[in-house]
């Protein structure tokens, strides 16, 4: 297994937000999870990469445990994330945003060139000099990706890239994620929209209230409309 | 004509090290979010250490060389506070971080005077730069042209390093988004040590380099701070460009200030302050601030007004209070008189910076403008002591009025700055103003009328005000006034949405703490029979924070505490040591870092804890560095 989640659970201050999460991503998987606003899956994303605090389990990721490493090493391990609210850093421009999440080559992840991002991305290569502050969202979203990118991950926590977007932009969103798939980069996305996720996944979890309340192939989760109904808005 | 031209390139001279020192401020902040208060304890360590070595090197290499190694020195030094220090306080509210690189501020004070003794040091001519250039009759240094310079050099190479390495690029990521710069794999631990070490180098190269034209002293931190923390109000916290244009506005306004007001130049610096501030709340070229972090006061516990219990337990002190005449001596009642009138002052600060949210920096300035409204009273007007106590406070309270106005438009560490500006340019006017004020001889012989001279008498009439004014605003916090300016400081945005103008709120509080902070001043004028500038200086400023930090920023009355205890060890120190300057800020760095809830919170604390097992989140929660697990 690529990645490896177990039993775990996340406060912010007094409030317990995450109870004994856990699922599992294989190597060169897309695996979604799935969920409501508020179920979850942006605190379990942020709890894997260490930017939550308080948190207790196991994390762990390519056979090494980095639920007690601080951030910037797990990300290092090759453990990329994109965070929901894009974050673009607005001062800075297009190549410095890449320039950011830059990190050396990796043996087992494919390497990410700022022209190869380009050529995924083809808006960011029209834009190298433009201010993060001055791009659409659809454009902040392909920046972030591809930031993350920068840093030859092989496996990715993508949180909610197709939220807000044209569904013009979230073709293009789909075409990205399955040549990222394609290259060989293992994906987690957490989505609320079943429809998108189903273009890219292999399978899915479900989020509710903080606990994992599914988990099985997208072919699986189609058999069970009980499930999909209680817990995703259609 | 030739005169002028000549002004203006001196007061572009001074801007070189302004500019340093405030822009490696600004770099600091600008990642780290800390205003490092030791940033002119590390100007003025350069220009030490750089003496040092300009004097056993010989030769123009001994000499340059000697400052360069000298803010690289410096850098070093700053790199093992950072690490020792600072990188436990990063996740702690504002104030916190302010008092603890305060308190360094202090030791390094008492340090340097060990080290180097408390002469002026005036140290060497710059080698090739000995002479001066005659400009139609008028002389200017050559040293001055070098350093006009420069500025703009040093600006160009900040500006590279900054546009043109990754270095720079990773920095000014982090200063907008930290923690997607982690999440990024960038180690934060040490772009911020290295942050913090280039800052620091700034500095000491800006002091190193004034050993030529000014001389060594160890008072020579607080005076470029002050400027600097105008010049980064000015410019805007975080802009380097920022920080050289207002370094330079500032340097002139002082050079052509002298001219218009030679006694009181320094008006002239306020005004244009006063109207940058006006115009853009967040500097020339700073950018507006994102909502306040944590404040002080933010409490986990509701404050709830005395059961009638503790209210008989209050009364019981106060009463066993009232009975120190009985017997105690003439030295100890004064001791207790003080104690009372720092029991005022502390009760002012902690209601604008706990109820308000709004810690001041420069409290001192209010007691001081109350003391010196008691002197004027008294000595000029020749007014009887009830008189001159009713209507000397006034000053303070006009002083709060003005100086409030313009501070409540800002927030957290602008705030901070802004109040630790005006009280120094109050505490500048009174020693300056010399024909008014008497400058640094004060005004002497003010003395309490016969029925107030007895030390047992005096001593009631500070203990009952105190009690009066502690009650007073303690039911302050439990009115509508008080909700709403509770709620001020919890959430702004919210406050206004409701209707109420938060602003205003803010503003009158900070004027029934200035006038609050001025009856203590009053009374205090009448205890001394004497008042001077230190009266409204920054170290009585630093005091009652410290009296507030160390009863409980997070209590209702913990001052109270926090003033008895705090007094009564300062008067002993100062008794005992002649580094008290040392013992205390090593205090402060002590409380900030391992006591930060001060006495009363611990006590309520650990009343808390006997009551009932506290869910861990809670305490978690109340810990002010955010720890894993």
């Amino acid at each position: 297994m690529k990645l490896t989640v177990e039993g775990l659970n996340s406060h912010y201050g007094p409030a317990h937000i995450l109870f004994d999460i856990g699922f599992e991503v294989g190597a060169g998987e897309v695996v979604a999870l799935l969920g409501r606003n508020g179920a979850g899956k942006s605190t379990t994303f942020r709890s894997i990469v260490g930017l939550v605090a308080q948190r207790t389990g196991r994390i762990m990721f390519e056979g090494k445990d980095v639920s007690v490493r601080p951030t910037h090493e797990i990300v290092r391990e090759g453990l990329g994330y994109v965070p929901e609210e894009r974050r673009i850093f607005t001062d800075l421009t297009v190549e410095e945003n890449l320039e950011v999440g830059r990190q050396p080559k990796r043996p087992n992840a494919p390497y990410w060139t700022r022209e190869k991002l380009f050529a995924l991305f083809p808006n960011l290569g029209e834009m190298k000099n433009r201010p993060g502050g001055r791009m659409s969202g659809g454009e902040q979203q392909m920046l972030t990706i591809a930031r993350t990118l920068m840093g030859n991950p092989s496996l990715v926590l993508l949180d909610e890239p197709s939220e807000g977007l044209s569904p013009k932009i979230v073709e293009q969103m789909v075409d990205a994620i399955l040549t990222m798939k394609k290259e060989g980069v293992s994906i987690v996305v957490s989505e609320q929209n079943l429809h998108f996720a189903r273009l890219i996944s292999d399978r899915a979890y479900i989020i509710e209230r903080g606990r994992i309340c599914f988990g099985g192939t997208m072919a699986e989760l189609d058999a069970r409309p009980d499930i999909r109904d209680a817990h995703l808005s259609l | 004509m030739a005169f002028y031209v000549v002004q203006f390139l001196t007061g572009l001279a001074s801007a070189a090290s302004l500019f340093l020192v405030a822009s490696g401020l600004s770099i600091i902040f600008g990642v780290t979010r800390i205003v490092n208060f030791a940033h002119g304890a590390f100007y003025m360590i350069g220009a030490y250490v750089a003496f040092t070595l300009t004097e056993r090197l010989s030769g123009a290499f001994g000499f340059w060389g000697g400052i360069v190694v000298a803010a690289f020195a410096v850098a070093l030094i700053g790199v093992i506070v950072e690490m020792v220090l600072l990188r436990r306080i990063y996740h702690a509210p504002e104030l916190f971080q302010l008092l603890a690189t305060f308190g360094l501020t202090l030791m390094v004070e008492d340090l340097v005077v060990l080290i180097w003794g408390p002469d002026d040091l005036v140290g060497r001519r710059a080698p090739g730069f000995r002479g001066a250039i005659d400009f139609f009759g008028q002389n200017i240094p050559s040293y001055d042209l070098f350093l006009i310079v420069l500025g703009p050099v040093v600006l160009g190479i900040l500006w590279l390093l900054f546009q043109r390495t990754r270095w720079g690029v990773l920095v000014r990521a982090a200063t907008q988004d930290r923690d997607m710069v982690a999440a990024l794999g960038v180690n934060q631990k040490w772009l911020f040590t290295s942050v913090f070490a280039v800052g620091v180098f700034l500095a000491a190269l800006g002091g190193a380099l004034q050993i030529p034209r000014d001389a060594v002293h160890h008072a020579m931190d607080l005076r470029i701070i002050v400027e600097v923390f105008v010049v980064v109000v000015i410019g805007g916290l975080g802009s380097i460009i920022g920080a050289f244009v207002a370094a330079v506005l500032v340097s002139e306004l002082n050079a052509f200030g002298i001219l218009i007001f030679p006694k009181i130049s320094i008006i002239l610096v306020f005004l244009v302050m006063a109207a940058v501030l006006i115009v853009r709340p967040w500097g020339l070229f700073g950018k507006p601030e994102a909502p306040a972090r944590k404040t002080p006061g933010l409490t986990v516990n509701p404050w709830r007004p005395l059961t009638s219990n503790e209210r008989l337990a209050a009364l019981a002190a106060l009463v066993i209070a009232a009975t120190l005449p009985l017997f105690a001596g003439n030295y100890a009642l004064t001791v207790g008189s003080e104690i009372a009138i720092f029991v005022i002052f502390a009760v002012s600060l902690h209601f604008l910076m706990s109820v308000g949210g709004l810690a001041s920096f420069g409290h001192a300035a209010y007691f001081g403008l109350g003391a010196y409204g008691v002197a004027f009273l008294a000595k000029m007007a020749g007014l009887p002591m009830i008189v001159c106590l009713l209507l000397g406070p006034l000053l303070g309270c006009m002083g709060a009025a003005v100086f409030g106005f313009f501070a409540v438009q800002l927030s957290g560490v602008y705030f901070a700055m802004l109040t630790l500006a005006f009280a120094q340019i109050v505490w500048s006017i009174a020693f300056q103003w010399v024909s008014v004020t008497g400058g640094d001889n004060g005004i002497l012989g003010v003395w309490p009328s016969s029925w107030a001279a007895s030390p047992s008498h005096f001593y009631w009439i500070a203990l009952g005000v105190a009690a009066l004014v502690t009650i007073a605003l303690r039911a302050m916090v439990f009115s509508p006034f008080g909700y709403a300016l509770r709620a001020t400081r919890d959430s702004l945005l919210r406050t206004e949405a409701i209707g109420i103008n938060a602003k205003r709120i803010q503003w009158t509080a900070f004027v029934i703490a200035g006038t609050t902070a001025g009856i203590g001043g009053a009374l205090f004028a009448y205890l001394k029979g004497s008042v001077f500038p230190d009266n409204l200086g920054i170290s009585l400023s630093v005091d009652a924070l410290v009296m507030v930090l160390l009863g409980g920023v997070e209590t209702v009355s913990g001052a109270v505490i926090g003033a008895i205890v705090y007094k009564a060890l300062n008067i002993w120190l100062v008794s005992q040591t002649d580094l008290s300057k040392l013992v205390l800020g090593g205090f402060i760095v002590l409380i900030v870092v391992v006591f930060p809830k001060g006495i009363v919170g611990m006590l309520e604390m650990l009343a808390q804890r006997r009551k009932s097992t506290s869910p861990p989140g809670a305490t978690l929660l109340a810990k002010p560095m955010g720890s894993a697990e």
